[in-house]
């Protein structure tokens, strides 16, 4: 199936939250594509727009007071934003699915997690009872749980194996694509690296297109492909993830990158980016970085900077790449 | 394809095969019941009604309905307890034992069946209106409130002197008397339920709203829909008796044990045995109840085990 049309494809998303404090601009023009078999990461900040992103994906922005204002969400070609909710409710958990943030929360606290994994697999796939629980232990299998803790309940669970059981959940049904909003975050480094192998046994195995969203670059260096660097809605850096991590080019890539411990330099201390993350409900003019970046000149409080594409993949919103903006990063701009 | 696609990773060995069995065979029933075994007052609760239903089931083996509940037997009138007559003799002289005994029969119906409709009704309005929300959830409690606003004895009294006085009318009154307080009760729980991740999980999994009504938010509601039940169930005993003693529910001379109490208060004086008997039916059907409905909170919640 490959014929070029990418799994997914994300085309100037724009979400809004109409709230009584006014409007919140969640996610602002963001495009990217997946194609199968690979794994993108979305990288940034709290508050960048990442799990808004992965909602609207899956059409679940909470309306009111969420809306998508503008753009398409294309699966293997499809536009979603065509189908009813009938034919959405096939297309989620089988097409689509995914890991949610918090394990703790997301199970149902009164259903064996046999119980849970069994459901997913009877919505979608026309399969016997027996069948259904043959696969729910073959799921859980492959998270590492054995087979005959199915018939307990969450409780039991440590705060890792409860998030296993949500990845066999999303993964019950063979999904052409899989969003995994922040999956490791509640997992210690070791049953991290178990489930990130896991994760990426699966994807070469079923060829499924993967959305990895996360604040952690190291796990994001170990298994994407394409990384896209989201700040206040906007994806401000994308490419490959030879490009992004070596050859970075936004001021707030190189500020994350900065802000990484150095093992080699073990006396240095840390360097994090300055100020905060802009408030979405009053956006800055021109490039939304501007108020944190020690490169912002006056043009750059006025301009929004388009996209510049570095390479075929590689692209970048900052001015200093914009042909005949005048702005370089040349010296620090003063900040007093 | 679909299917196929997992099962290179995984093919069952014979140790995983058996694992697979013992996960059919140990069931939730029996976890359940397990729990509630170790709660006594339960357990009396459970023996109580155990009791109550064998006696109503084996009413017509025990005394024979015709001669010995309805016929009128003028040579044994108010007879005191004795061996022959356990629970004495009423005033036109039929054994008051076996009149208790036929009237569990119509007792335990009208409690189950009065609950079985409100709980399904009014569970269902108030899921709805929970998950729902807005105008729906406004209108629907609106409407609840109204019911709610009547004291319970009235709204049933009003409908039964609607409809005329028998059993089913009895049934739906009070049935129709108690749909707005399982409507509250589930609405209520329903509101604190659906804003959890796991309903958003079921949503993200393509469940549609009834099978998440169904399955993800009433069952995490049980815990305080059964002891309601429970309440609920043995309110109704008192109702149905209630409406009874004044003439308005079961007629006699079906031996319905309100309206044994009814009869009985001409005689109370005397023969205190007439109201006593009846009377004590009712409370310990009742209590049986309430025992059994705190014991079930507590062992179907998964949460409480250990």
């Amino acid at each position: 199936m490959s014929n070029g049309i990418p799994e997914l494809k994300v085309e100037n998303l724009v979400v809004h939250y109409r709230t009584e404090d006014g409007l919140v601009r969640a996610v602002n023009d963001v495009s990217f594509e997946v194609q199968r078999g690979a794994t993108m990461g979305l990288v940034g900040e709290t508050g960048a727009g990442k799990t808004t992103t992965a909602l609207a994906m899956m059409r679940l922005i909470p309306s009111p007071p969420g809306e998508m204002v503008s753009g398409r969400i294309l699966f293997a070609g499809k536009d979603i934003m065509e189908y009813s909710e009938k034919e959405m409710d096939k297309v989620r958990g089988d097409t689509v699915s995914m890991v949610f943030q918090d394990p703790m929360t997301s199970l149902n606290p009164v259903l064996t997690v046999g119980e849970q994994i069994a459901e997913v697999i009877m919505l979608h796939q026309h399969l016997s009872r027996e069948e259904a629980r043959r696969k729910t232990c073959e799921m859980l299998e492959l998270v590492g749980i054995p087979g005959a803790r199915a018939e307990e309940y969450p409780h039991q669970f440590s705060g890792g194996m409860k998030q296993r059981v949500v990845i066999a959940i999303a993964l019950a049904c063979n999904p052409q694509i899989l969003i995994a909003d922040e999956p490791t975050t509640a997992l210690d480094v070791t049953i991290q690296a178990q489930v990130l192998e896991m994760m990426r046994g699966l994807k070469k195995q079923f060829s499924t297109a993967m959305i990895l969203i996360t604040h952690d670059l190291g796990v994001v260096a170990d298994i994407c492909d394409m990384v896209a660097i989201m700040y206040a809605g906007r994806i401000i850096e994308y490419g490959t993830l030879a490009d992004i991590f070596d050859d970075f080019k936004h001021p707030y890539t190189e500020g994350l990158f900065g802000s990484l411990p150095n093992l080699q330099k073990r006396h240095e201390k840390l360097k994090p980016i300055k100020g905060l993350m802009p408030d979405p409900c009053s956006l800055p003019e021109g490039c939304y970085f501007h108020p944190r970046c020690k490169y912002a000149t006056d043009a750059c409080r006025k301009i929004r900077p388009e996209r510049t594409y570095l390479s075929e993949n590689h692209y970048v919103e900052c001015l200093a790449y914009q042909e005949g903006s005048g702005v370089t990063l040349g010296e620090e701009a003063s900040h007093e | 394809m679909k299917q196929s696609k997992t099962s290179g990773l995984f093919s069952p060995t014979q140790a995983e095969l058996d694992i697979l069995a013992k996960y059919k065979k140990r069931s939730e029933l029996g976890e359940i019941w397990r729990r509630l075994r170790k709660n006594k007052a339960a357990v009396l609760g459970l023996v109580l009604l155990f009791i109550i239903f064998m006696s109503a089931l084996f009413a017509d083996v025990l005394y024979d309905y015709e001669t010995e509940v309805v016929l009128p037997n003028y040579s044994s009138t108010l007879i005191a307890p004795c061996l022959e007559h356990p629970l004495g003799t009423d005033e036109l002289g039929r054994d008051v034992l076996a009149r208790i005994v036929h009237g569990s029969r119509l007792s335990l119906e009208i409690a189950l069946l009065s609950t079985a409709i409100s709980l399904s009704v009014g569970g269902i309005i108030g899921a709805y209106a929970g998950y729902i929300g807005g105008r729906f959830d406004s209108v629907m409690m609106r409407i609840m409130d109204i019911f709610l606003a009547i004291p319970n004895m009235l709204l049933a009294l009003a409908i039964v002197a609607a409809l005329g006085p028998n059993l089913m009318n009895l049934i739906i009154a009070i049935a129709i008397s108690d749909i707005p307080r399982f409507a509250r009760i589930l609405r209520s729980t329903v509101l604190s339920i659906k804003d959890n991740d796991f309903v958003e999980a079921a949503r993200a999994a393509g469940a549609k709203r009834s099978t998440i009504v169904f399955r993800e938010v009433i069952p995490n509601c049980l815990a305080p829909l059964i002891v309601q039940a429970s309440i609920v169930m043995a309110a109704a005993i008192i109702l149905a008796a209630g409406l009874s003693f004044i003439g308005l529910g079961v007629q006699p001379p079906a031996p319905e044990w309100g309206a044994m109490l009814s009869s009985g208060r001409a005689y109370i004086r005397d023969y205190q045995y007439l109201v006593l008997f009846p009377g004590l039916a009712i409370v310990i059907t009742v209590l049986a109840f309430n025992l059994l409905g705190d014991g079930l909170r507590d062992a179907l919640d998964p949460r409480l085990k250990q």
